[in-house]
C-alpha cells in the first residue's frame, strides 16, 4: 500500500491497486465518527454506446439504464440490502451522474461487515424479468418528479440547444418511452461491461486504521473470480463547437421566468492537471465577471433582474463540457444583455491582478469549506481520479494560476458559436 | 470515544455556545433572533435579516460587503429566517477558513464577529431609518422569492398542508413571512420593528471550530458590547384541536405527480420525556428508506418513488409525504394509515426496534463531525433543556422500550390530508 502525503491540508491518503484491477483509496480521520464509502464505477448516463475487442459490432442499449441498473442492485436474491445495511446501523444509497454510478454508505459502526455488504451488493447483480418490470412504475414516478421542476427541464433545455446528438442532452433517468424499452438482457450487458473493478474505485474516508480495510478489501476480492478486464471503448457522436439552437422558449407553469445562457465546450478532451488548470481558470473568470461581488451582479442585483437563485457553474467531462449562467429573473432579455456585455467587456481589456487575487482567495476558501465533507472528498476525489487529475492539488493549482492564463482560457471558451441562450415562461 | 463538549456562557445577556475542535478546516459562527411567531411582525422580520446584508455603516452596500467576505478567504455570510415551533428565528451563519491551512498568519475570527457586529446592529442608514432602496429592494427580492416557493412542489403542499391544519393557531404563520404585507411595509415602519427586536429577541451566538475559549469569550464581550435581553427559553405551548374528524384539502395545480401529505399531532414535542420514543416510533414508521412506508408504499406496491415522514420537534407534527400518480390516491393513503394502525398496535419486531435506535445514534454521531450539526445539537439543547452530552444523549435513546413506542404511537393523532392534484 502507498500512502500519499497532503500536506497543505494535513491528510494522508492510503492507496492500492488490486490485482483485479480495482483502485482503493482510504483516508484516516482523526475525531470523526462517521465512515463513509463510495464504491463508483466510470459509468453513467452517456455511455449509451459501445464495443469491447471481442465483440466488434457496437452495443446500442435505451436512454436511462445507468440509472436504472443503480435502482436494480440493491434487488438481491438473498437478503433485503435497505434492511442489511439498517441493521448495521449504516445508512447506504447510490446516485448516477453523466459519467458515474456510485454506492455509498455511511456509517457509525461495524464498518467491516457495511463494507463487505457494499462490495458484495454490487458485485452481485440479481435481475429477473419480473423484478426489472416492477421497476419501471418506480422511475416513471421519479422521472415525472424531475419534470415537475422547472430548474430541471431547464437545465436539460439549455443542453438540448447546445447538443444536436450527444447524450448528455438526455434526463439521466431516461425517459418513460426510453426505461420501457429495457430489458434484464440489457442490464446484465452494461453490468459486464462496466462494473468490472478494473473500471471501479472504491474510496473509504473515516476513522479507520488503513491495514485492516485493505486487508478486509483484498480477502473480499479474492474470494470473487472475475474475467480477464478488457478495453472498453466507449462511442460518442461527434460534435462541432457550433451550439445546436442559438436560443429557445420553454413553456412551463412557472410564476418567475427563468433565463439560462449557455457556452458549449469546444474542445472537451483535455485530461490530468491540464484539465484542472483549465476547469479552475474557468471557475475564477465565472466568479470575476459574474460572481456577487463583481460589477455585473451589482448591476444585475440593483436593477432587480435576478434573485437568489442565480447562479453560475462549469461543468468538464470527457467528450462534453458547459457553463452556464442564469437563474429566475423578471427581465430575461435585460440579464442576457448584461451578460453579454460583461464578457465582451472582458475580451477587450486585461484582466486585473487584484481582483484575480481576490477571487483566488475566495475559491480557496470555498474548497477548505468543501473539504469538511467526508461525502464531498470521496465523491470529488473520485471524480478526479476518473479524470487523471487530483483533487488535493487545488489549492496549489489556484495559487499560480496567472491573468494572462486566465485570459486564453476566455477566449477560447466563451466564443459566440458555442453560445445558447433559454428563457423560460409561464403559459 | 472523542469528548466534543459545547459550553454555554452568557455575555452581556448574549447567550454564548462555543465548541472548540480541530475537526474542521474552518470556524463556524451562528448568530440567531428569536422572539414568537406574530402576524403583524413575520413579514417585516422576514425582511430585516436581508435589508441587513444590504448594506452597513462600514460596508455601506452590498457589493462591498461581498468584497470584505472575498478577502476574508471567500468567507460566507447568509441571512436566513425559519420557524421553530411558535418561535420565529432570525439568524446570520458565517464560515471562514481555519487559518492554519492557508499562508497567512491573522485570525479571521476577530474581522468576522467585527463585520456580523457591523451587520447586524449598525446598518447603513437614511434620515435615521433604513436606506429606502435597499429596503425597497429587498421587498423586491422577497416577492420573487415567494413566487418561487410555487415552483418547489413539495414545499408549497407541506406550506399549505401546514396553513390548513394550523388554522388560527400561530404556527400557522409563514416563516417567510407574507406576499400581502410586502406593499403596505416602509423603510421606518421595518425600521421601527428592528428596533425593537435589537431590544427584546433572545440572542444565542454559536462557535465551532479552533480557537482559544477564554480569548474568544472576551473578544464577544468587546464586539457584542450591546446589553442583551437575557430571554429564558419558551415553553412549548401544547398543541389544541378543536375539531372532530379529518381535514381534507385537495389542490389543483399543473403539476406531472400528485403529492399526498398527511399531517398528524403527536403531542410529543422536544422538552417532553418522552420525545425520544416519538422519534424512534417515526424512525420505524417512516423515517428511512428501512422503514415501513418506504417498504410498504414504494418496494412492495410500486406506488411512489419518494415516500417519508419527518418530525417537526418543535411543535409535535408528523409530516407523511410521498409523491404518487393521480389515480392512486385512495391506496397510498390506505397503505399509508396502514403502517399508523401497524404502529399502534405493536406490529413490529423488538429487531425494528433496535434498528431504529441504531439508526438515531448514528444520525446523532454523525452530526457531530459537520459544524452545522453542531450548532443544531447546541440548539436542541438549549430548546429542550436536556443534556448536550454525547453520552446521555445516547442514553436517552437506549433507554426506549418497545412499549414505549407503543405507547408514543398512540398519541397519534391524524388530523389533515392534503393532496395536490392535477387540473382536470
Amino acid at each position: 500500500m502507498e500512502s500519499m502525503v497532503y500536506k497543505r491540508v494535513q491528510e494522508t491518503i492510503y492507496y492500492e491497486k488490486l490485482t483485479n484491477g480495482l483502485e482503493v483509496f482510504i483516508l484516516p480521520k482523526k475525531g470523526f465518527h462517521k465512515t463513509f464509502a463510495t464504491f463508483t464505477t466510470k459509468y453513467g448516463s452517456v455511455d449509451n454506446k459501445f464495443s469491447t475487442p471481442g465483440n466488434n459490432c457496437a452495443t446500442q442499449v435505451p436512454d436511462g439504464i445507468a440509472h436504472f441498473l443503480e435502482h436494480k442492485m440493491f434487488e438481491s436474491e438473498k437478503v433485503d440490502v435497505f434492511h442489511t445495511f439498517a441493521k448495521q446501523g449504516a445508512f447506504v444509497n447510490a446516485f448516477t451522474s453523466f459519467t458515474r454510478t456510485a454506492y455509498t454508505f455511511s456509517a457509525t459502526s461495524n464498518i467491516n461487515n457495511n463494507l463487505t455488504a457494499l462490495l458484495d451488493f454490487v458485485q452481485e447483480p440479481y435481475f429477473t424479468d419480473e423484478n426489472v418490470e416492477k421497476e419501471k412504475g418506480i422511475i416513471e414516478q421519479e422521472i415525472k418528479m424531475y419534470q415537475d421542476s422547472p430548474d430541471w427541464r431547464a437545465r436539460f433545455g439549455i443542453l438540448e440547444n447546445m447538443y444536436k446528438s450527444h447524450p448528455v442532452k438526455v434526463d439521466i433517468a431516461g425517459t418513460i418511452t426510453s426505461i420501457n424499452q429495457i430489458t434484464k438482457e440489457d442490464l446484465f450487458t452494461c453490468y459486464n461491461t462496466f462494473y468490472h473493478p478494473n473500471n471501479m474505485l472504491l474510496f473509504v474516508i473515516g476513522p479507520v486504521v488503513p491495514e485492516e480495510v485493505i486487508r478486509l478489501i483484498r480477502n473480499n476480492q479474492n474470494q470473487k473470480t472475475f474475467r480477464e478486464p478488457t478495453e472498453i471503448h466507449r462511442i460518442y457522436p461527434e460534435e462541432e463547437a457550433k451550439v445546436n439552437r442559438r436560443s429557445s422558449i420553454m413553456k412551463l407553469p412557472v410564476e418567475t421566468p427563468k433565463v439560462l445562457i449557455g457556452y458549449k465546450e469546444s474542445n472537451p478532451k483535455r485530461q490530468g492537471q491540464d484539465m484542472l488548470k483549465y476547469e479552475l481558470s474557468l471557475n475564477v473568470l465565472l466568479e470575476l465577471m459574474f460572481g456577487n461581488s463583481s460589477e455585473a451582479y451589482e448591476k444585475m442585483y440593483n436593477n432587480g433582474y435576478l434573485d437568489e437563485t442565480f447562479t453560475f457553474d462549469y461543468t468538464n467531462e470527457q467528450g462534453f463540457g458547459f457553463s452556464v449562467i442564469g437563474g429566475n429573473s423578471q427581465e430575461p432579455e435585460k440579464l442576457i444583455n448584461i451578460v453579454d456585455e460583461t464578457i465582451v467587456g472582458f475580451k477587450k481589456k486585461s484582466i486585473k491582478k487584484e481582483d484575480v487575487q481576490r477571487v483566488i482567495k475566495k475559491e480557496m476558501g470555498n474548497f477548505l469549506r468543501a473539504i469538511n465533507s467526508s461525502q464531498f472528498i470521496a465523491n470529488q476525489f473520485t471524480r478526479y481520479r476518473f479524470n487523471k487529475m487530483d483533487l488535493f492539488e487545488i489549492l496549489p493549482t489556484l495559487e499560480n494560476l496567472i491573468e494572462k492564463e486566465l485570459e486564453e482560457v476566455l477566449h477560447q471558451h466563451f466564443s459566440d458559436i458555442s453560445r445558447t441562450t433559454l428563457i423560460v415562461k409561464g403559459d | 470515544m472523542d469528548e466534543i463538549a459545547i459550553r454555554s456562557s452568557e455575555q452581556n445577556g448574549l447567550h454564548l455556545h462555543l465548541c472548540n475542535t480541530d475537526k474542521f478546516k474552518t470556524i463556524s459562527i451562528m448568530l440567531t433572533m428569536k422572539s414568537p411567531l406574530q402576524k403583524d411582525l413575520i413579514t417585516a422580520r422576514a425582511l430585516i435579516p436581508h435589508i441587513l446584508n444590504g448594506g452597513s455603516k462600514n460596508y455601506p452596500n452590498h457589493k462591498l460587503i461581498k468584497q470584505k467576505l472575498d478577502e476574508m478567504y471567500g468567507a460566507t455570510l447568509s441571512p436566513d429566517i425559519k420557524k421553530d415551533g411558535d418561535d420565529h428565528i432570525i439568524s446570520f451563519t458565517m464560515e471562514i477558513p481555519a487559518a492554519q491551512y492557508l499562508n497567512v498568519t491573522n485570525a479571521l475570527l476577530k474581522s468576522a464577529l467585527d463585520l456580523l457586529h457591523d451587520i447586524v446592529y449598525s446598518p447603513v442608514l437614511e434620515n435615521g431609518v433604513f436606506h429606502s432602496s435597499i429596503v425597497e429592494q429587498e421587498k423586491r427580492s422577497l416577492k420573487q422569492r415567494l413566487a418561487s416557493m410555487y415552483n418547489e412542489k413539495m414545499l408549497y403542499a407541506s406550506v399549505r398542508l401546514i396553513e390548513e391544519m394550523f388554522e388560527g393557531e400561530p404556527y400557522q404563520l409563514p416563516a417567510y413571512g407574507s406576499e400581502k404585507d410586502i406593499d403596505s411595509l416602509n423603510d421606518l415602519s421595518i425600521y421601527q420593528i428592528y428596533e425593537d427586536l435589537l431590544q427584546n429577541d433572545r440572542f444565542d451566538l454559536y462557535i465551532v471550530g479552533a480557537f482559544d475559549e477564554d480569548e474568544v469569550k472576551l473578544m464577544v464581550h468587546d464586539v457584542f458590547s450591546e446589553q442583551h435581553n437575557n430571554k429564558p427559553v419558551n415553553t412549548i405551548s401544547p398543541a389544541r384541536k378543536d375539531r372532530n374528524g379529518i381535514k381534507i384539502i385537495q389542490d389543483k395545480q399543473d403539476v406531472n405527480q400528485g403529492r399526498l401529505l398527511l399531517g398528524y399531532r403527536t403531542y410529543s414535542t422536544i422538552q417532553d420525556e418522552d420525545f425520544q420514543a416519538t422519534r424512534l416510533a417515526n424512525a420505524i414508521f417512516g423515517r428511512y428508506p428501512s422503514s415501513k412506508l418506504f417498504i410498504n408504499v414504494r418496494e412492495k406496491k410500486s406506488l411512489a418513488y419518494f415516500v417519508f415522514s419527518q418530525l417537526e420537534s418543535n411543535k409535535g407534527l408528523l409530516l407523511t409525504m410521498a409523491g404518487i400518480d393521480f389515480d392512486n390516491y385512495e391506496r397510498a393513503v390506505e397503505i399509508i394509515r396502514e403502517q399508523e394502525y401497524a404502529m399502534k398496535e405493536g406490529n413490529f419486531t423488538e429487531d425494528e426496534v433496535e434498528q431504529g435506535k441504531a439508526m438515531l445514534i448514528n444520525l446523532l454521531l454523525e452530526a457531530y463531525d459537520t459544524p452545522l450539526g453542531i450548532i443544531d445539537i447546541s440548539i436542541e439543547a438549549v430548546d429542550s433543556g436536556f443534556s448536550s452530552n454525547i453520552v446521555d444523549q445516547i442514553n436517552r435513546i437506549n433507554r426506549v422500550s418497545k412499549s414505549d413506542v407503543i405507547r408514543a404511537a398512540n398519541k397519534w393523532e391524524l388530523d389533515t390530508i392534503y393532496f395536490l392534484n392535477r387540473k382536470e
